[in-house]
């Protein structure tokens, strides 16, 4: 490793300069063998990133075409079936192959170890692993796409996707038990690297609120994941060798499946957010140069959410035959989920106050992101109501509600993170005009997209129609247009970035004055093992101590508590 | 414009107004903060701005009263919506007692009711105003859902298992009635409309119709038919409990527990007779009618054995 001699961490920004020579964990090895037999974590979350793209497009394919079906009221475009192929898979692999891997795999994989100071993760092999069982569940979904596809949506409700539906469930059920062990063993590699790789220093408090946030989903990816898996292994068992667990027609309970499944997708659904939370609070902390407002609340709710998250699956089964009783509860403990994701959101603003805000790109996404969670939360608050969802259930008012939650929360966040980090993943800036005016092409397509679903989901539209009657005509044009604007930021934003690559502007250490190991510590991009060959990090102050040379340069510092 | 453009469905049933009600309280709790965050983030943004003169970051960690504060205000605004939600809910979910009794079979793709009179419907239904309904539902295969959201109602219907919902229609004219729960290929098809007619108009659309039996007069056939009544009868060597009036009563079981004979239970012993036996009697000796009798028939027997042994049984009313 030639490398320039990192000066001691200089706590002001722009430190390093580009050194020519220096080799980076892109560069420290080449061939396709280096790539996939790497056990670098940054290597593996940038096989995660090409993978997720993948997917990502695949997914976005479906939702145009069906925006573009939905244009119409008269089921014109496409076969009914077709159509409720196009939602199953869209479902499907937006859900399991893009946002539970999103956050996760790629930017935590990248990031944690840097973050609290280490080489690696604590399982390297086992980190290479789990994107080989990703591809793997990929690649058999995308086998089930090409040849016929499944019908059930993502749900896959019994009895009708274990014995009506005459589409390949059975191959998707197999795929999705696979991926769930990509999660499972990405969670438990987090959980371990925390605990136990921490540099001198970093105490659990001073441990940046990503890592939080990754750290409260890698619990749900663990206690969540292996139900799904039983689930869908007993939807299969029902399937292939019709053992009765699901099919009254066989004994078995249809709401069972219910139960079951959501005890890992609503927590899912979470796995989908908190992720998104801790990128953002990483932006807001560095584009208001403040230390964070209410560390450990932030840092609290997001362990009170992950905790909370597996006691309101019942609030999917409001009007499936579940007790009134049973319901009451569980509408209540999930109004009690509201309560932390709400003091994340004041915090957050909090945090801007007298600090010193400016508006490059993450932030943009970082902003969106609070706005559109907090309409896709409160609007949680009305499915949560029982005596609204009785109407609202399972209408294009849920749709729009987990769209701004899925795409106006996690995949802004996402996309915030990843121009956040960009720089030290690849070590070149992308151009920010561009990229602020993607951000707001892609935040006015998205509310374009998704809210005229919440006035058609109250005007009685039921989802996963693949025909409409004529007064909804107005609102699903709206949508349908919105998607295409939203569409176009998106691809927009993957030009650029392939586009900088090769033209863009050669990062510094540090472009955003950051706080942080990756950015004071680390090169852009790193080198394989993340610092300099012999440099023992010690940390020695808290997170976000964006104003804490200030307070203790002047002799009288402005310090409020 | 308005009235080109809703926001929100007809109000023709007795719980619209107080579903939106709910809605309406929601919306400007939900459009308050909404715009609260948004202004405090463009007021923050614009004002602490980095390239504002002597731009500095004041040193804050945290205040534990503003914590409370965003905590007990939020918490406090979803217990009222908890409270009030849950409270109408249960008032949809308690079945008034007086109400016309009508059974919904789904299957797919097709909504099969059947009047208290004994008249079907397939899709469509005919409902007078001002009269509670309540529909007794089940499926034949998947699971689907009632929805009618000019009536703000919706109630999955499961196969294997009755569910039910009520209402009480309050405008004249027809409304749409989907299917909720996707349930396969022709999912979006399947609904039809339902049509809210005066009593005098009900009437004479009721004579009107095919004059089938009624629910009760199908099932005192069926209980023949079926030879129900060679094991089922009040004699001292009946090898089946009597069922003359025993509808909505409590039987003990060969295993020790007690159960009270409804709709589920009867169903449930139609088709599965060894699960639950009656103490006194031989488990195993009642041959299950699964795959002999549809779902409709058994609704049928069920209305049957509300009024059997009752006195006087009055078809149409059979709620007990």
């Amino acid at each position: 490793m030639s490398s320039t001699l990192l000066t001691p961490p200089a706590p002001a920004a722009h430190a390093s300069q580009p050194a020519k020579e220096r080799t980076t964990y892109l560069t420290a090895d080449y061939g396709w063998k280096s790539w996939l037999f790497t056990v670098d974590h940054k290597r593996i979350a940038i096989l995660y990133l090409i993978s997720i793209m993948v997917f990502f497009l695949i997914g976005g394919t479906f939702a145009i075409l069906m925006r573009a079906e939905l244009l119409t009221p008269k089921g014109d475009l496409f076969e009914a079936e077709t159509y409720n192929k196009l939602f199953t898979m869209h479902g499907v692999v937006m859900i399991f192959f893009f946002l539970i891997p999103s956050i996760p795999a790629v930017l935590g994989n990248f990031l944690v170890p840097i973050m609290i100071g280490t080489k690696d993760l604590a399982f390297p092999k086992i980190n290479l692993l789990s994107w080989y069982i990703y591809v793997v569940g990929g690649g058999a979904t995308l086998y089930v796409a090409i040849t016929g596809g499944v019908d059930t949506g993502w749900t896959f409700y019994a009895p009708y996707s274990s014995t009506y539906a005459n589409t390949n469930v059975a191959a998707v059920a197999i795929a999705v038990f696979i991926t769930g062990f990509s999660s499972i063993l990405t969670g438990l590699n987090f959980i371990v690297t925390i605990h136990k790789m921490r540099a001198p220093g970093m105490t659990w408090f001073r441990m940046p609120l990503f890592l939080w946030a990754q750290y409260a989903t890698s619990l749900i990816m663990m206690l969540g994941t292996p139900v799904l898996a039983i689930t869908v292994l007993l939807l299969f068992a029902e399937r292939a060798f019709h053992i009765g667990v699901f099919d009254p027609a066989l004994g078995g309970d249809p709401v069972l499946f219910q139960h079951l499944f959501w005890f890992y997708s609503h927590p899912a659904v979470y796995i989908m957010i908190l992720p998104g939370m801790g990128v953002v609070s990483e932006i807001i902390a560095c584009f208001s140069k403040k230390r964070m407002f209410g560390y450990h609340f932030i840092a609290f709710s997001s362990l009170a959410i992950a905790i909370f998250g597996f006691v309101v699956w019942g609030h999917h089964m409001f009007v499936s035959g579940q007790s009134a009783y049973a319901g009451m509860v569980f509408s209540f403990l999930t109004m009690l989920v509201a309560i932390p994701s709400a003091v994340k959101v004041f915090n957050w603003i909090a945090t801007l106050y007298k600090g010193q805000v400016s508006l490059e790109t993450p932030m943009l996404y970082a902003l969106g992101f609070i706005g559109l969670f907090t309409i896709g939360g409160v609007t949680g608050l009305f499915l949560a109501v029982m005596g609204l969802d009785r109407h609202v259930h399972d209408t294009y008012f849920v749709v729009a509600h987990f769209h701004y939650v899925m795409v106006g929360g996690m995949v802004m966040a996402f996309m915030g993170g990843i121009h956040f980090w960009w720089s030290k993943m690849f070590g070149r800036m992308y151009p920010e005009a561009m990229a602020q005016f993607a951000a707001v092409v892609i935040f006015v397509g998205f509310n374009f997209t998704f809210f005229p679903q919440f006035i058609l989901g109250y005007m009685g539209m039921p989802r996963r129609y693949h025909q409409y009657n004529d007064e909804f005509t107005v609102l699903n044009v709206l949508s349908s247009a919105g998607a295409t604007i939203l569409g176009s930021g998106f691809l927009m934003s993957i030009c650029y970035f392939i586009w900088s690559f090769k033209w863009g502007k050669q990062a510094p250490q540090n472009p955003w004055g950051a706080k942080g190991l990756e950015w004071e510590k680390a090169q852009s991009p790193p080198p394989t093992f993340n610092f300099e060959d012999g440099e023992r990090i010690v940390v020695t102050e808290d997170a976000y101590a964006y104003t804490y040379e200030e307070s203790h340069a002047r002799t009288a510092p402005e310090v409020k508590k | 414009m308005w009235k080109d453009f809703p926001l929100y469905p007809e109000q023709a049933s007795t719980i619209a107004q107080p579903v939106d009600l709910l809605y309406f309280f929601l919306i400007a709790v939900s459009a308050f903060f909404a715009l609260l965050i948004s202004v405090l983030i463009v007021v923050f943004a614009s004002k602490y701005r980095k390239d504002r003169p002597n731009a500095s970051s004041a040193h804050i960690e945290g205040s534990t009263m503003l914590e409370v504060i965003w905590t007990v205000i939020p918490l406090g605004l979803t217990m009222i919506m908890f409270v009030w939600g849950t409270w109408l809910f249960f008032q949809q979910a308690h079945m008034p007692a007086d109400a016309l009794e009508f059974t919904v079979t789904g299957k797919q793709w097709m909504w099969k009711a059947q009047h208290p009179t004994g008249q079907r419907e397939i899709n469509d239904l005919h409902v007078p105003i001002g009269k509670a309904c309540r529909m007794t539902m089940t499926s034949e295969d998947v699971i689907h859902s009632y929805y009618i959201p000019a009536f703000r109602t919706k109630q999955d219907v499961v196969p294997g298992r009755y569910s039910q919902l009520w209402f009480e229609a309050t405008k004249l004219g027809t409304f749409d009635i989907y299917c909720a729960e996707y349930c396969g290929t022709e999912h979006s098809k399947m609904g039809g409309k339902v049509t809210v007619m005066t009593q005098t108009d009900y009437e004479q659309w009721l004579s009107g119709g095919v004059a089938n039996e009624t629910p009760v007069q199908a099932g005192e056939r069926l209980f023949t038919a079926l030879r129900c009544i060679t094991c089922h009868n009040a004699t001292s060597t009946a090898r089946g409990p009597s069922l003359s009036g025993q509808f909505g009563k409590e039987v003990k079981l060969l295993s020790g527990a007690t159960v009270t004979i409804d709709a589920d239970y009867v169903r449930e012993s139609i088709l599965n007779p060894a699960a639950k036996t009656v103490e006194g009697f031989q488990a195993g000796l009642m041959p299950t009618y699964q795959g002999q009798v549809k779902e409709e028939d058994i609704l049928s027997l069920i209305a049957y054995l509300k009024t059997f042994g009752a006195t006087a049984p009055a078809a149409g009313s059979a709620a007990k």
